[in-house]
């Protein structure tokens, strides 16, 4: 198996579907010639052709609905969106119409696509480069929402999406693209949307978190195990709908939750991963669920101390961790 | 009669000769019977809602020679259209049946267009394909113009269409999508059924140009303004937007000046227009005027217009029974069909 990154890995998922079914096709703006602002698409218009990675005129609501329209048709088309900040024109497409193409027709059309974005901060992006965006889409029904933490899982997620016959919104964390590496099964490999991951064991407290927070959360809880705590991290992956079992028991096992994630605090994802444990896990618990988000300002400022302020970082979740575990 | 009389002299020279159009009598015929189909079953709709047996109503009268006329210049077995709420006529022409219509009216479990899920006239059936439409408008648009991707991609021998009204001509989505159709020469058609009103908004205050169909030119592809009361205008210019789309020449916008005889829909007084307007319209119904040109053409008689009149009605009072006798949804249907839903064993 060969180390590759995050970065790599969803090229290489995209390659491999491309590859293997002709109705795949990839559209979005700058990902062709260019192969993207990120080079997440380089080489695959050389390989596949102007029309199956095609760039497009620069208007969202275009690349979704058309998107759309070809999805259901029979195509499977993987768009890109530059930066997830961008999606927002197209949000009534996605939420007004590919969510609901198969509910409001009864099952007669569906709607197969992927909409990919990289979203995130801490790499100097500001207020419209860094923000995560995810609850804009994680209370509508007929979507999926689905964000990896690790290369492997960002390959066998993202097959797994352009496989899947409801529209699924796929968000890469752009400074994972080149700073996480490991070895990734090649070829025909799939992780399932919908299921969370225990990415490691622990008997003391329980780290919820996805995204790019995940590797914050393991290099922490390292250092705790220092201090003789062992934490139990579970990765959402799919942050809609949520995979309620796994949250359920990784709560329960240890009683003390700590949730963590980059976007704001209130109104985020973990706001529901709470409730699902106060719903299931009051009688387990033995400390208040504990949140680490970012703080309810607009979005990520610009200049570097400002920027650290606001992101979560291994530090912050290790001394959250700390002050749950001791509690 | 005096009224049909008086509207073949006045209003006669302003049909186009079928001839020229490529059409027999035969043709006129049956673009007729779908006209008059889709305005008895929308008229039925009507006096339903008033009786308190429908909750809404919204019309296609007015606007059936610009629907069935673009309908008939389709090839339907393999052609896409991704409608708007108006289109009953366009959607009958298609495949859509009377009872199928009825069923969605009632919002009962036969409704093929959604299950009773969405209200009436948001229209659905894959089998004969119509895609389904949702109420924010001109969403559909990008829609039909992913389809006619799709098409070019597979070097497919086939259009897709969509209509809307004018009021949904200003709407992003709009010109985002036929700004692509102009950038890959697409088999698309586009026609803005123009019956001057979105909602109450008239159209002086809805754009500064003088046709939307000049638009066209700014998105790279061809443009066309005609009657939209006039069937025959309306086939000749879809069928020659397909032979252009199939011949890789590109998508076509196409204008068709319509009517809307009713109000935006049940929920609407139509106050907003003076009663001498709504009166006036009439004049235009596109029904009398077609009827008028065809007796004056000798393609039917009125023995064969009462037939199809008496025809026509036992069709739409069968497909009100049925549908009112029909059972709803279960309300456990509500959780139906959010996602694929994967039979086990």
């Amino acid at each position: 198996m060969a180390k590759i990154s995050y970065l790599q890995a969803i090229k290489e998922a995209l390659d491999y579907e491309m590859g293997q079914d002709e109705n795949v096709f990839v559209l979005g703006e700058d990902v062709g010639k260019k192969g993207g602002v990120f080079k997440v698409t380089e080489g695959l218009q050389e390989k596949y052709g102007e029309l199956r990675c095609l760039d497009t005129p620069l208007a969202e609501s275009n690349i979704v609905g058309t998107s759309i329209g070809a999805a259901m048709m029979g195509k499977r088309p993987v768009a890109e969106i530059q930066f997830a900040e961008y999606i927002l024109p197209a949000t009534n497409q996605i939420l007004n119409e590919a969510a609901k193409i198969r509910y409001r027709s009864n099952g007669d059309w569906d709607c197969p696509m992927v909409i990919r974005s990289p979203f995130g901060g801490g790499i100097h992006g500001a207020l419209y480069h860094s923000q995560s965006i995810e609850t804009v889409f994680t209370s509508t029904p007929g979507l999926k929402v689905v964000i990896p933490s690790t290369p492997a899982d960002a390959k066998g997620l993202l097959i797994s999406a352009i496989r899947d016959n409801d529209p699924v919104l796929f968000f890469e964390h752009k400074k994972a693209y080149r700073l996480l590496k490991e070895e990734v099964p090649e070829g025909d490999y799939t992780v399932p949307i919908g299921k969370a991951d225990v990415k490691r064991q622990g008997d003391d407290i329980t780290v919820i978190t996805y995204g790019l927070c995940v590797n914050y959360a393991l290099q922490a809880a390292e250092r705790l195990s220092k201090d003789g705590y062992e934490a139990e991290v579970l990765d959402l992956r799919t942050v809609y709908p949520l995979d309620k079992e796994s949250i359920i028991e990784a709560a329960s096992k240890t009683g003390k939750v700590l949730l963590v994630t980059e976007d704001n605090l209130e109104g985020s994802v973990m706001s529901e991963v709470s409730a699902i444990i106060a719903e299931n896990c009051l009688y387990d618990l033995d400390a208040p669920v504990m949140r680490l988000a970012g703080p309810d300002v607009p979005s990520m400022p610009y200049s570097p101390p400002m920027e650290d302020f606001f992101m979560v970082n291994p530090e912050k979740i290790e001394a959250k961790m700390k002050e749950l575990a001791e509690h | 009669m005096q009224t049909v009389l008086q509207f073949m002299f006045k209003e006669d020279k302003r049909l186009m000769d079928y001839k020229e159009a490529g059409l027999e009598k035969e043709d006129l015929k049956e673009i007729y019977r779908t006209m008059l189909l889709a305005r008895k079953l929308d008229e039925r709709m009507w006096l339903l809602n008033r009786a308190g047996k429908l909750p809404f109503v919204i019309s296609c009268q007015g606007q059936e020679a610009t629907q069935v006329g673009a309908g008939y210049a389709l090839n339907k077995d393999v052609d896409i259209i991704s409608p708007y709420y108006r289109d009953l006529a366009l959607v009958t022409h298609f495949g859509m049946t009377p009872e199928e219509t009825m069923l969605s009216a009632f919002a009962k479990k036969g409704d093929i267009s959604s299950g009773g899920k969405q209200m009436p006239s948001h229209f659905s059936k894959k089998e004969n394909n119509i895609m389904t439409q949702g109420s924010c408008v001109a969403t559909q648009v990008l829609h039909a113009v992913g389809a006619s991707f799709k098409f070019k991609m597979d070097n497919e021998a086939r259009v897709a269409v969509t209509t809307l009204g004018e009021g949904s001509s200003n709407q992003g989505d709009f010109h985002e999508g036929l700004n692509f159709v102009g950038v890959h020469n697409l088999p698309f058609i586009c026609i803005i059924e123009n019956n001057k009103y979105a909602i109450s908004v008239p159209r002086q205050l809805q754009y500064g140009a003088d046709k939307l169909s000049d638009r066209a030119v700014g998105y790279g592809m061809h443009g066309e303004h005609i009657d939209g009361n006039d069937p025959i205008a309306v086939y000749k210019a879809v069928k020659e937007a397909r032979e252009r789309a199939t011949n890789g020449e590109g998508g076509t916008l196409i204008e068709a000046m319509s009517t809307r005889l009713t109000a935006h829909s049940s929920d609407d007084d139509d106050s907003y227009r003076e009663k001498t307007e709504r009166e006036g319209i009439r004049e235009e119904d596109c029904i009398i005027k077609f009827r008028a040109y065809m007796t004056e053409h000798e393609v039917a008689d009125d023995e064969w217009f009462d037939a199809l009149e008496a025809e026509l009605k036992k069709q739409v009072t069968d497909a009100t029974k049925a549908a009112e006798k029909a059972p709803y949804p279960d309300a456990a249907e509500a959780l139906t069909n959010v996602y694929e839903e994967v039979k086990h064993g």
